[in-house]
């Protein structure tokens, strides 16, 4: 038995991959010596020395474009962008090249590496430092999406996501990183594109991501108590590849449903599995898909501001006692 | 004059030069040729003219030294040794194609050639290439990587990432400006603070400053030789600035009007790399019959290589779905 944070999973997970595998490496800016921004990778300097944990100028197309270079020659990068916002900056790298340099060589290059990024709410540190942007990987073909929820999660992930052959942009959220879970082992190793039931339930199909999924579990366990109603609720785990099935079944199951995303509304990632969902489960709908995201809006700063952009518990509750009542 | 007593290069290396270059000088010519009969589609971009760079560095590295080059990398991609028929193919979106077509005149690709690639955007490929000279030098082995650009590359922010980068980590790299004068459109000078748009911040990177004529084979030999000696050697990354000038338009769809009359013919008629270093051979005395057999060789080399790609077959439609994932297939969700 282990209790860990989610912060300490990253740079456990690192390490793992790092002690298996001598073509891993991590580079990202103030992340050796300074153990990161958000402390996240702390010790992994002093375990492998500046060859294998390197820190960069503040220079995010060359992080991401040696990252790729080297993943083109054989090795395994894991490259930290340290605020996901700053994507905006090297996006030519992540979009036109690392997704599609497989593709247009007709497969003669494979780019196994990890971009590892902090994202989304809770800090308040404004517009530029705190968006959910998973949509926006998403939606590039040759990208896989991971936006992990808990400790355990962060571990098992990260050790797929190091040993996939293809990219993978791994979603940290901020406001997780002081999250903490008793594991059973550290040893873990979850697929990309296997979901995860947070709770069960046959009366509504609640789907999140990472702050998103925990804040509808809890919501789920406050509408048992108080509410009498069963929320099943799946924590996705990964966007691309996507559990369609497991969304499926919990649909044709529960015929409700709602997705929790911390994005804008507009082409927010729910708003291609509200489209899945009445494409493949129309027949077993009880009504249309419910979209909780924040209004499309830049997230504003201050507490009582941001605090009622990003979906929280409490509406969560309300939306869906709403739902299940047909209001 | 040149000195002829002066025979650093040698008989051998001169001729492996003189074949590269009409390599790449007639290869290009063909795809202009296939153009006009509708036979190559969508744009391309030719470097008619500037074929004693990518030459000179053909000629000069070694199987397992990566290349990095633009859109403009017919001849880059050539030069390492691929196929004729892979890069006409792939021009005309042949299944003989180096990517059957999957990534067009702009993205030639050849990995076992060391041709890691053709990029279409500006600046990212300098980037690019800083990660594989990061592998050799991670893996402790001697590779080479080097890196051609133009000189409206060197006015894009990830120029300067690349070159800062590479030299704090002296990395094995060479990055290769290729200066035509000419950005798409515009006159370089135009729009760039400084004179040598490569060459004049090659300081701020603390890396010495190098120009060279690009259109002379000899002298790009001698330069992309030192640069890669360099680079082997662990002694870090070198940028060179090549004059040079490009004979046709920016692409398929420009016919170059902004560029002065008297400017093109002096380039053409008084600077072409080729007609120059055939004059070069003989002032070497080698022999004419040797020049020319080459020559030959060479044209019905390409004649070949057409005629295999104009009968190849169109690739399979099934080839869109094909190389997204590593498992070879595109599918995002189970
Ligand atoms: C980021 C970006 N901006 C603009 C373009 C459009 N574009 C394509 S080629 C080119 C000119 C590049 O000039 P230079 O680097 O001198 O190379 P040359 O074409 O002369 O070989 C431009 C502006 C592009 N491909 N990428
Ligand atoms: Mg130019």
């Amino acid at each position: 038995m282990a209790q860990l944070t989610y912060r300490e999973s990253v740079s456990l997970a690192i390490a793992q991959a790092m002690r298996k595998d001598p073509k891993v490496f991590f580079i990202g800016e103030d992340v050796g010596a300074a153990g990161g921004v958000f402390k996240a990778t702390v010790g992994l300097l002093d375990e492998f020395g500046k060859d294998r944990v390197m820190d960069t100028p503040i220079s995010e197309q060359a992080i991401l474009g040696a990252a790729m270079g080297a993943a083109m020659a054989g090795l395994r990068p894991i490259a930290e962008i340290m605020f996901s916002d700053f994507l905006a900056v090297c996006w030519d790298i992540v979009a036109n090249q690392i997704a599609k340099t497989r593709y247009m060589s007709d497969g003669q290059i494979n780019i196994p590496l990890v971009i590892r990024t902090a994202n989304g709410g809770g800090s308040k540190f404004g517009a530029q430092h705190s968006q959910s942007l998973e949509n926006w990987s998403m939606m590039i073909p040759g990208l896989k999406v991971v936006a992990p929820s808990s400790p355990g999660d962060v571990l098992g992930l990260m050790n797929s996501a190091v040993n996939d052959p293809d990219p993978v942009i791994f979603y940290e959220h901020k406001s997780l990183y002081a999250s903490k879970e008793e594991l059973e082992s550290t040893e873990l190793s979850i697929p990309l594109g296997q979901s995860n039931i947070l709770h069960e339930g046959s009366d509504i199909t609640i789907i999140g991501l990472a702050l998103m999924a925990q804040r509808a579990k809890k919501a789920a366990i406050e509408l048992k108590e108080k509410h009498n109603i069963n929320a099943k609720v799946i924590d996705l785990r990964t966007l691309v590849p996507l559990d369609l099935q497991s969304i499926k079944s919990a649909i044709n199951e529960t015929g409700l449903a709602m997705t929790v995303e911390e994005n804008p509304r507009l082409c927010g990632w729910g708003a291609e599995i509200s489209s899945l969902i009445t494409e493949h489960c129309f027949n077993n709908l009880k009504g249309p898909v419910t979209r909780l995201t924040t209004p499309h809006v830049p997230l504003p700063s201050a507490d009582i501001l941001e605090d009622n952009t990003i979906p929280s518990v409490d509406v969560i509750v309300q939306e869906v006692i709403k739902k299940v009542k047909g209001e | 004059m040149v000195d002829i007593t002066n025979d650093d290069i040698g008989e051998s290396n001169r001729l492996a030069l003189w074949e590269m270059m009409l390599k790449l000088r007639l290869v290009e010519k063909k795809a202009y040729d296939l153009f006009l009969q509708n036979l190559i589609k969508g744009t391309s971009h030719l470097a008619l003219g500037q074929e004693a760079i990518a030459g000179a560095f053909g000629v000069s590295l070694q199987e397992g030294d990566y290349t990095f080059c633009t859109y403009r990398g017919h001849a880059h991609t050539l030069a390492r040794g691929s196929s004729i028929e892979g890069v006409l193919g792939e021009l005309m979106g042949r299944q003989c194609g180096l990517m059957k077509g999957k990534g067009g005149s702009m993205h030639l690709t050849d990995v076992d050639k060391g041709v890691m690639g053709s990029y279409a955007i500006i600046g990212a490929h300098l980037t690019i290439a800083n990660g594989t000279a990061l592998a050799s030098k991670y893996n402790n082995t001697k590779e080479v990587s080097v890196c051609f650009f133009g000189d409206g590359t060197t006015n894009i922010g990830a120029f300067h990432e690349a070159l800062n980068m590479a030299q704090i980590w002296k990395l094995p790299i060479v990055f290769v400006c290729e200066n035509n004068l000419y950005m798409e459109y515009t006159p370089i000078g135009e729009v760039t603070a400084v004179e040598n748009p490569a060459a004049d911040r090659a300081s701020a990177y603390n890396m010495e400053k190098i120009i060279v004529d690009g259109n002379d084979a000899d002298e790009m030999y001698r330069t992309a030789q030192a640069a890669i000696k360099k680079a082997r050697d662990g002694d870090g990354p070198s940028l060179i600035e090549a004059k040079t000038y490009r004979h046709s338009g920016h692409s398929r769809a420009d016919p170059g009007k902004y560029r002065p009359d008297e400017e093109v013919k002096d380039w053409m008629e008084n600077k072409d790399p080729i007609t120059n270093y055939r004059k070069r051979l003989l002032e070497f005395n080698i022999d004419e019959e040797i020049i020319s057999e080459i020559e030959n060789k060479v044209k019905e080399q390409v004649e070949e290589a057409t005629e295999i790609s104009k009968a190849s077959a169109i690739p399979d439609v099934k080839e869109i779905f094909t190389d997204v994932w590593a498992d070879g297939g595109y599918k995002w969700h189970n």
